[in-house]
This record gives structure tokens, sequence and C-alpha cells, in this order.
């Protein structure tokens, strides 16, 4: 039953049920603990990840219908050493407070920013609003949010 | 000086004895999964605070970071007194231990009115006694952390840095006075520089001196400015870890399923279709529910739904619509639990009486981070991983979960999704050294599914608040305030298994200290029975109280047809009270004609802070649109202006997520709500620009972690009857308004 995809850029095998959501085949299969389990039913965004670069809910994601596809966690996407542009953006607003609905934030603001460079408040507004924080630290992931956008045009 | 000198002798005294006989501190026993920073030889533990090992200085900040930053601040104040540059600066939380109790929970931990110290500081420390016996551990909570460390942590850095600088002397051969400190080294007038890690071992086995002086403010680096947080990196890269992230090898995973019907029993339960499922390795009965052991998380959970079960019945009343009834038959004198404040006559008031009753919901935490704990027992000794503002209480009750003595529990607190209470409470770490127990050998992590989570809170009480007041010459000169709940303090006693005597001084918080200059001003509590059990939701007593109070200020200056701020500003004395009202009228642009937008204000002083929120409202085709939000706070001393608007911001966001849509019901003796999708926060698009302006009387420092939430709901309601002139008394707001 065992699963194969691509998780940031590695081939993994991972041996689980094809219905466990990508989430815990991420977290209790891999490790990979950055990604957030906060309500399994995608309500919250703090388990969002890149399915072939576009945000999903992995809470919401079967192991077995990404079989072969590519995965990018928020390991995948920077590392404190060498950090994307998104992260970088967020570290200088000093967004997060408990920091547990950050990395889901973060691969949503990526997501948006791979498919919409220039986001108008309205379309941030629009993008994010999948994603809670209980720290109320939304005014700062806007301001990131549009920091990230300059900084992504900058490179 | 003689008092900190006191402290810092008994609290910071480590002897060469005192670690190898491990009598006072000898604490410093850490093993992780993750880095472990004092690992190896050299090590110097220069107080309890400092540690300083071959790569470098450690800072011990005994206070749990849930978000409010408070790991930064409390580094920083250490920091500053050792001269040690902001980069160099590594945190860590350190070990339930004696010596980080929480003096200020003890001592200052009630709110008590600065305008009027002397007798309301003495009722305040006598309400409070009972829960100071709780709250006589390590605790992070009340807004306290700060107050109480603000000289101890300071005074520690200072006495770890004249260790240095005596060991340096030693060394080097030459008189103390000569030396300086300076980027994380000891300097001599010639030059040479002793970095603190060469020294960290000699000046941790020589006796330590008297506390130095402490730096006036004039000279503060790090104190006063805007720091980076030391916890950023890691909670921007998915790195930091909570306690849902401790992976060891072996290690299963759990869930919890207890009965809906709060605290009630398990009579039965049939989990022969859950043992059937892939990946289940055993379900643990447990007092009142079952644990599941699986492979994963998910599986744990699936199949503890496919468990049935035979619920005891609950011993309160079925629902809320029968809760409220017995809170509304509670203001009769045999309920009385205190009165909080009593000027004046009341009595006097004539026939023109203003009369009001308003209403909050129970509210449920519902932290990003569902419940969690990590728990291994192997060879009798019990490691637990938890994110706890009580790691004190927490280790008692996971040794006695396991079987095991507490010194044989080695308790490590890591980073919380949120705690705002919640994690006060000890369930999760119980049920995980339970289930530890029933798994010897393997370590286990318990994940609490989020409908688990919001149906077994601790919730904020339901409450009900009567107003009567009367005016005169344009101002209240009557205002008898009355308000009835169910006791916190009631349910945390039977939970902990501790007696409670004398009033719960929780439930007048938020009222009875507020700075009006009412001729006639009574403030009185009523305690309703005991119904399901409730726990501290930040702010606690002042987010109930407050929005009672203020909304019937409100109500009380539109009929008198005053101005809100000119009301107030008129009836309050004490001067911050007043500069945060002018604050944020400046900021709001108060009294400037805005078509089609309304302002509401309200004002809070809650855990000694004066408090004064503004929000905007706008009707548009889809609905009340939140647009705008403004506060002003008086910490006395700023230490870190950036982290503190984070906070007020934060704050205020979290009361208007429970004004606009924040519930709790309960039928047939069950929590109703499930997930987000029926208790759901304000998301992004409904939260506007916040602006926070922190200002500093200079008088006792501050906590702030709360009282930005209290004025949020009063203003949002305030600024509903501006924009609709419909005056909504109770919670939540959506019941009556449409918002978008």
């Amino acid at each position: 039953m065992a699963v194969t995809l691509t998780v940031n850029g590695e081939s993994r095998r991972i041996d689980l049920p094809d219905d466990t959501p990508l989430l815990w085949a991420l977290r209790d299969g891999l490790n990979l603990t950055g990604t957030k389990f906060g309500c399994g039913v995608a309500a919250c965004g703090a388990c969002t990840v890149h399915l072939e670069g576009v945000a999903v809910r992995s809470c919401q994601t079967a192991l077995g219908d990404v079989a072969g596809a590519s995965v990018t966690t928020i390991e995948g996407l920077g590392s404190p050493a060498s950090l994307n542009a998104v992260q970088a953006a967020w570290i200088d607003n000093q967004v997060a407070q408990c920091g547990y609905c950050q990395s889901g934030q973060i691969m949503q603001a990526a997501s948006l920013l791979a498919q919409n460079p220039n986001p108008t408040l309205t379309e941030i507004d629009e993008a994010m609003s999948g994603n809670l924080c209980r720290c109320g630290t939304y005014p700062r992931i806007q301001a990131a949010v549009l920091d990230a956008s300059r900084r992504l045009k900058e490179v | 000086m003689a008092s900190l000198r006191k402290i810092a002798r008994r609290t910071f005294l480590i002897g060469s004895a005192a670690i190898a006989g491990g009598v006072a501190f000898g604490v410093w026993r850490y093993k992780t999964p993750y880095a472990n920073p004092i690992a190896g030889a050299g090590i110097g533990a220069i107080t309890p605070y400092v540690l300083i090992d071959p790569q470098g200085v450690t800072i011990i900040t005994p206070r749990a970071e849930m978000g409010q930053g408070i790991q930064s601040t409390l580094a920083a104040l250490v920091a500053e007194e050792l001269d040690l540059p902001w980069e160099q600066v590594r945190v860590m939380h350190g070990p339930p231990a004696k010596a980080y109790y929480n003096g200020a929970m003890l001592e200052d931990g009630v709110p008590f009115a600065p305008t009027d110290e002397s007798w309301m500081a003495d009722l305040a420390r006598e309400a409070m006694a009972i829960p100071g016996k709780f709250l006589a551990l390590q605790a992070t909570g009340g807004s306290t952390s700060i107050p109480d460390g603000y000289e101890k942590m300071r005074a520690a850095g200072a006495v770890a840095r004249a260790a240095l600088i005596a060991a340096a002397a030693e060394r080097l051969g030459v008189d103390a006075q000569g030396l300086s400190t300076q980027g994380g080294a000891v300097v001599a007038p010639d030059g040479t520089r002793l970095p603190y890690t060469e020294l960290a071992v000699a000046a941790a086995a020589a006796e330590l001196p008297d506390t130095p002086p402490l730096k006036p403010r004039s000279e503060w680096k790090l104190l006063g400015k805007s720091l980076p947080r030391v916890d950023m990196v890691a909670k921007s890269t998915g790195t930091e870890v909570y306690a849902g992230d401790i992976r060891l090898p072996g290690m299963k995973f759990a869930t919890v399923k207890m009965n809906p019907a709060l605290g009630a029993a398990m009579n039965g339960f049939d989990a022969s279709a859950a043992m059937a499922m892939p990946g289940v390795e055993k379900i643990i009965p447990l007092d009142g529910g079952v644990a599941v052991v699986a492979a994963t998380t998910w599986h744990a959970i699936q199949a503890a739904e496919a468990i049935t079960f035979d619920w005891a019945a609950a011993d309160y009343p079925a629902n809320s619509d029968e809760m409220r009834a017995q809170v509304a038959a509670s203001f009769v004198p045999d309920s009385l639990d205190a009165t909080n404040r009593d000027e004046g006559d009341v009595s006097s008031m004539g026939a023109e009486v203003f009369e009001a009753e308003y209403l909050v919901p129970h509210l449920a935490h519902a932290t990003m981070e569902p419940m969690q704990a990590a728990a291994h027992l192997v060879g009798g000794k019990l490691t637990v991983w938890v994110g706890t503002q009580f790691p004190g209480l927490a280790q008692k009750f996971a040794a006695k979960a396991a079987g095991v003595a507490e010194s044989d529990v080695e308790l490590h607190t890591t980073a919380m999704g949120g705690g705002f209470g919640r994690r006060g409470e000890v369930d999760a770490t119980t049920y995980a050294a339970q289930i530890a127990k029933a798994m010897e050998g393997t370590p286990v992590l318990v994940t609490w599914s989020r409908e688990e989570d919001m149906t077994h809170d601790m919730y904020r009480p339901m409450a009900i608040g009567r107003v009567r007041a009367a005016l005169k010459d344009g101002r209240i000169d009557s205002f008898d305030f009355a308000t009835a709940s169910s006791s916190i303090m009631e349910t945390l006693a039977g939970r902990v298994g501790l007696p409670l005597m004398g009033p719960d001084a929780t439930l007048a918080q938020g009222a009875w200290e507020q700075p009006y200059g009412f001729a006639n001003y009574r403030v009185s509590t009523y305690r309703a029975p005991r119904t399901v059990p409730l726990g501290f939701w930040r702010s606690v007593g002042a987010s109930v109280n407050v929005f009672f109070h203020e909304s019937a200020v409100d109500e009380l200056a539109h009929l008198a047809a005053a101005d809100p701020l000119a009301f107030r500003l008129a009836q309050i004395k004490h001067e911050p009270s007043r500069k945060v009202l002018e604050a944020v009228a400046e900021m709001s642009s108060w009294g400037t004609p805005r078509p089609g937008r309304a302002l509401g204000l309200a004002f809070a002083m809650s855990f000694g802070v004066p408090t004064a929120e503004v929000i905007e409202v706008a009707q548009t085709s889809d609905g009340v649109r939140i647009t705008g939000a403004w506060a002003a706070v008086d910490v006395g001393v700023a230490l870190d202006p950036h982290n503190i608007q984070a906070q007020v911001s934060g704050a205020m966001v979290y009361g208007l997520s429970a004004a606009v849509r924040g519930e709790i019901t309960f039928a047939d003796g069950r929590v109703e709500q499930q997930n987000f999708w029926d208790y759901e926060p304000l998301r992004l698009s409904q939260v506007p620009d916040i602006q926070v302006r922190v200002l500093e009387s200079g008088g006792k420092i501050r906590g702030i972690g709360e009282p930005g939430t209290p004025p949020a709901a009063p203003a949002l309601a305030n600024a509903l009857f501006k924009l609709t002139g419909k005056r909504v008394r109770s919670l939540p707001l959506s019941k009556e308004f449409d918002f978008a």
C-alpha cells in the first residue's frame, strides 16, 4: 500500500494506506512536522502545503491521490540558513506570535505570489482569508505579503 | 535596593556546593530530542537564569512562550545588564523549579486600582489568598511575567556580570574596578578581551557578589527598543518545536475521546469495530473516556470515532437556556459573593433610574494548536513534553497519573500554539501520562481532534450584568453594578483537589477597579451554581465585566446627550487613564464627521493597565464591516514597543472575534459547537488596520498580554449603536447584526 511521491525535491516512499490524509503522512509518516494540524476539515489553513506549486489543504488531500506528484512543505520552501523571500518578509515584519498557523500562512502567501506577483489588498484578503490566526497577526500578515511581493520583484 | 539584594542572594546564589549537592538549584539536567544547549563539560550555571557553555550564553526565561513574546523580553532584561549583544542571546524555558516561582502572581497578580491602592490592594490580596495557593507555582498568566521579572531578571544579569568580572580580575591579577564588559567579553584596560565562555566555570564556582546597582534607563541599549524576537526565525521556517512536533524512535500516535457530558463517567464502550481498523494498536480506558493508540494520529482519530459509548449523564443543567435561568436567579442576597466596592450610597437613587441587563455566553479558548502532549515512561522514569502555563502543576499531575514520584518526572515546556489560559489546565498532560503508563517503554504523542478540543474546554463562564444608574447634572451620580456567573475558582479548586474558601475575586475583575469617580458607586458579585468546568480565558473576569460596565457608561452618555469621550473624561480623574483616552481620540480623529461610518469608544483598567479603544464600523452592501481600530495603553515602562503593540492588537482581535461570533452553547448536556466552521474567529478580510500607541506614565511596570481584550467588545457594540441606533446588550453581536 506504499505510495511514492516527491517531497521537497526528494522521492519518498510512504507506507501508509491510500486514504491517509497527506497531512498525517507528512507529520507522522515522514516526521516533517513543520506542517500543522489545526482543524482536520479545511477550515483553518494551518496544514497548507504546495501540490505542484499550488496551495492545498493537506488535511483534505488523500495520500493515494498525490502518488507521483510533487509536494512542497514549509521545510522545502526555505530554511533558517536559506530563507525564501516570503519567509524573510515574515521575519522582517515580525509577523508571528504563537507561530502555529504561520507555516500555513507562509505557504498560502507563497502560492498567491507565485500566481499573482502584484496582489492588491483585496486579492490578499481573498487569498489569505482561509487561513485562521488566533493571535490576530492579520495586519502584519498583510504587510508581509506586500513586502514579499516587492522582494520577489527585486530578485 | 535592600530587598533586591536579599532576593538576589536568596534566589541567585549558586555556590559550587549547591551544585554538587543538588540542594538549591541542582536542576540542570536536561535531555531533549532537539538542541541540548548545556550538554557537555565546562558549563557555568551562573544564577538560575544564566548558563554559559563553550558555545555561548543561554538565558533561562522560565515563563512559557505562547505567542506573547515573553521569552524575548525576559532575555533582554538579563542581556541588558550582562552587556550581551542581542545576536548572541540564546534562550530556553528551563525546568519546573521552585526557583522560578512567579512572585507577582502571589503578590501583585490581582488587579487593584492604582488610584485607590491602599484598601483595594488589601482586599485583593485577601480575596486571592486561595488562588494564590495554586499560583505559587511556576506560572505564566495574569499578565504578570513582566512585573515579576522586571527587577529579578535584570538583577540576574547584573550578578552574573559581576561574577564574570571578578573571575577575570583574578585571572588577570588586576583590580576589578578597571575592567569593563562589551560584546560578551570582559575587557581589560589594555584591550585584552576575555570572552564570557572562558570565564564561566570560574565565575560559577565562586560565591556570587551582592547585586550591583542596575543600569539607569538612560544607559539601556536593548530595553525600550523593539527587538527581533528570538523565536521569529523558527516560527517562520516550520522549525519551532511544539509538543506535537516531538518525535522519538518507535513513537506511537494517540488521541482521546472523553464523555461529551463534561466530567461525567463512562459506563462502558464497544471498541470491536475500532480494533479491526488499520493501524490501531491499543484502546486504553481512561477515567471518563478512552485513548486510542495507532500508527498515525489520523488512524487514532478515525478509530476513536468508530467506538460506541455508554456515557453517564451530565450533572449540570442540560442546556444554555437553563444555565442562563440559573445565573439570572442568582441576584439574591444568599448568592452574594462579595461587595467589592461601595462608595457613597447607591440606595439614594431617585425615580429617574436607568436600568439595563447584559449577557455574555460561554466561550472556548480555541487555541490554534489543539491540546497535545508527548510522554515516555521507561524504567520508572517519566518524560513529558507539553506546552504548559503551569509546569509545576503539570509535573505533579503527570507523576500521579503514571504512578511515579514527582522527582521521577522530567517535564519539558515546549512552545505553545496559543494559550489564552487554556494551557494552565493539566488534562492533556494527565492523559498523556496515563497513556504512557499503559504503553510503558513506548513513547506516545497524544493529539486531540479539534472537535475534542472544542467540546472539552474549560470555558469562559456565561455571565449576566445588571446596572442601575442615575444621572445628575450630565454626569453619572449613582452607579450600581452587579454581575453574576458561576465561579471559575470553584471549578478549578475541584479539578486540582483543593478546598476553596472565601469569595472569588475573578468575578469582580474589570468592574471594581475602574477609576471613575461616580459619587455613589457599588460593585457586587453574585455566584451562580456550578455547572460546566470553567477556566481562565484571556483577561478572565474583565472579558465579562468590561462589556457590561462600558456598555452601560456609553448608554448613560447618550442618555445625557453627551459625547462619550467627554463624558468619560469628565468623570475620570486618574491622569494616565485620561491620557490614554485623549490619545485614542487623537489617533482615531474622534469627533470628525464620517458619513456612513461610526466610532465606538470603550475604556478599561485591567491588570493595572489603563486601556482605551476605538472601533470604526461601516454599513456596506455585504453587511457591517469593521473598518478601523485604535488603542492606547499605559504600561508604566515599555520594554519592547513593537511587541507591546502586537499584544494589544492581537488581544483586540481576540476580543472582537468573541464579540462578533463567539458563543459556546449546550444541548443535552453537550457542547454544540464542533470546529472552526461553527466557532469561527475573525478572518483576515474582517480585520482592519489596527493602530496602537504605547504610553509610559513611569508608574509601576505592567504586563500586556491581556489588557487589550476587554474593551474590544463594548467598543464594537458602542460603535454599532452609533451607526444603527440599535443597542445590543448581549453577545455575540452577529445574532443582531449581519457582518461582512
